[in-house]
């Protein structure tokens, strides 16, 4: 079969960028690391008639990191620099973790942390770990940057917030309180190699034994990553028993939609959204007392 | 619209025009007839079109030819560059019987070669890891991995 035909600009700015994007409209994709989008492309599953890739354009593969301005990842940081940047595995380590959990070599040395977000699939790995963290995305556009929560960012499956000519440069991780631990979990058919069927971000702060916040994120149960805030709020102001991270298990398992797919039912995911969030709540108190 | 990209495979410097929805794993097998690279999937899960961009394993199926523009590739082709005297990785690959048709062949010893770069004496279950990108057909897993293991510890002398 013949292949789909497109043309590619590779832009050495972000300014050249906005105004590829603005000038070829419809049809007209940005392109980081290519791994889903080629796969869409092979699969015709997406037709595109330009692709601006973002290879060329230095600054967005920057990683930098300060105790004031907290972790930026730029558009063009591999999974694989995520994964192994001594500062992240240090003061991230769940965002760390969640990078190298996803997909195989081959795949992060080359796929972003900020496609996986940008590709607003449910079940992207990257996701609840960064949305719990309470992450931030810096987007550039033709009415100048823009900040939005990721919390914000999504809107259904595969659909994000970014409007015609707009584009992410650039996530933004704030530093945690201090006693804040994370953990991401997640369960998939074979292994870390495919898309997951539940996944399980959890960050609690603790104030001696009681738990003054607690966040927790679930992917791939529902039509975007969702926040599970009703579970949360049960957590909030109290201590962290393994009988109050059960009961908040369930009731987050509750706020989930889940669907059937080739991946899993919905009756496993349900269930699995439990079991999972009562080890992710374990393991983030248990980072927590690490610090 | 063609594009002119400059750009080295196995250290010597092209200046080719191509199409932008050609892949690199299109360009190598096609226009420079290195197919020692294969062509599984074309979806990024076999890993048999493996190749290494600016010393890094990539899926070639998953990066078009325009992305490769001033950068440097290297394909097994590379790893015995006389064409005679092999690299200790192939020579390990042929003594452990770690070959059986040989289609994932070239992908592995990329991705095990992109291991041994980072660290010479992994251990069983990172070589596996480190291979969980590439499928092999005739499922010769275990002699893969003995392979890799012993490459490295030869690479150390
Ligand atoms: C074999 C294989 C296994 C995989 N396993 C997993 C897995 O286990 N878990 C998982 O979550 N994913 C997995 N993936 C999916 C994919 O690798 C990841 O989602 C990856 O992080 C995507 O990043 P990318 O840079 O390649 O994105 P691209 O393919 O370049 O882009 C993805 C989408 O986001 C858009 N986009 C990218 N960057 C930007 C930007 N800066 N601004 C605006 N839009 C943008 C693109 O237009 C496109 O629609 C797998 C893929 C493969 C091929
Ligand atoms: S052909 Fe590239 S991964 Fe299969
Ligand atoms: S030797 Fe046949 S596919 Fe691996």
């Amino acid at each position: 079969m013949s292949k789909i035909q497109f043309e590619y600009f590779a832009p050495e700015t972000i300014e050249e960028t906005v105004a590829l994007l603005q000038a070829h409209g419809e049809g007209c994709h940005v392109m980081a690391g290519g791994t889903d989008l080629l796969v869409k492309i092979q699969h015709r599953v997406t037709h595109p008639k330009v692709l601006v890739g973002l290879g060329k354009i230095k600054e967005l593969k920057r990683i930098s990191f300060s105790l004031k301005s907290g972790l930026t990842i730029g558009a063009m940081a591999s999974l694989a620099d995520v994964a192994a940047h001594p500062k992240i595995k240090k003061h991230f380590p769940s965002v760390a973790h969640a990078a190298a959990s996803t997909a195989n070599v081959q795949v992060r040395n080359k796929g972003t942390v900020v496609g996986n977000i940008c590709n607003a699939s449910p079940s992207a790995d990257n996701i609840p770990t960064l949305l719990v963290l309470g992450s931030r995305v810096n987007i550039a556009g033709p009415d100048g940057e823009t900040r939005m929560p990721l919390a914000d960012f999504f809107l259904g499956p595969g659909i994000s917030a970014l409007k015609p000519g707009q584009f992410v440069t650039s996530l933004n991780v704030p530093v945690p309180e201090t006693h804040t631990g994370t953990a991401y979990l997640s369960l998939s058919q074979r292994g870390q190699l495919d898309c997951s069927a539940v996944g399980v971000a959890a960050m609690v702060v603790m104030d001696k034994n009681k738990c003054k916040d607690a966040r927790i994120a679930v992917g791939a149960c529902a039509p975007i990553p969702m926040r599970t805030t009703a579970a949360e709020k049960m957590l909030i102001g109290k201590p962290l028993t393994h009988k109050a991270i059960e009961a908040a298990a369930v009731r987050a398992s509750k706020e989930t939609k889940p669907i059937t797919d080739v991946r899993a039912s919905a009756a496993y995911r349900w269930k699995m959204v439990a079991v999972l969030t009562i080890r992710a709540l374990i393991e983030a108190q248990k980072n927590a007392r690490k610090q | 619209m063609k594009h002119h990209i400059r750009f080295k495979v196995n250290g010597d410097q092209y200046d080719l025009a191509v199409d932008p929805w050609r892949t690199l794993n299109d360009l190598l097998r096609e226009d420079l007839n290195l197919t020692g690279t294969k062509f599984g999937c074309g979806t990024g899960d076999c890993g048999a079109c493996t190749v290494m961009l600016d010393g890094k394993t990539i899926n070639s199926c998953l990066t078009l030819a325009v992305e490769v523009d001033r950068r440097e590739v290297t394909t097994v082709e590379g790893l015995a560059p006389s064409g005679e005297e092999l690299h200790p990785i192939q020579e390990t690959f042929i003594e452990k019987g770690a070959i059986q048709c040989g289609f994932c062949t070239p992908g592995m010893e990329m991705s095990g070669l992109f291991l041994l770069n980072g660290k010479k004496t992994p251990t069983e279950s990172e070589i596996r890891t480190a291979l969980s990108g590439n499928l092999c057909r005739c499922t010769g897993y275990n002699k893969i991995v003995d392979a890799i293991a012993e490459t490295g510890k030869k690479m150390k002398k």
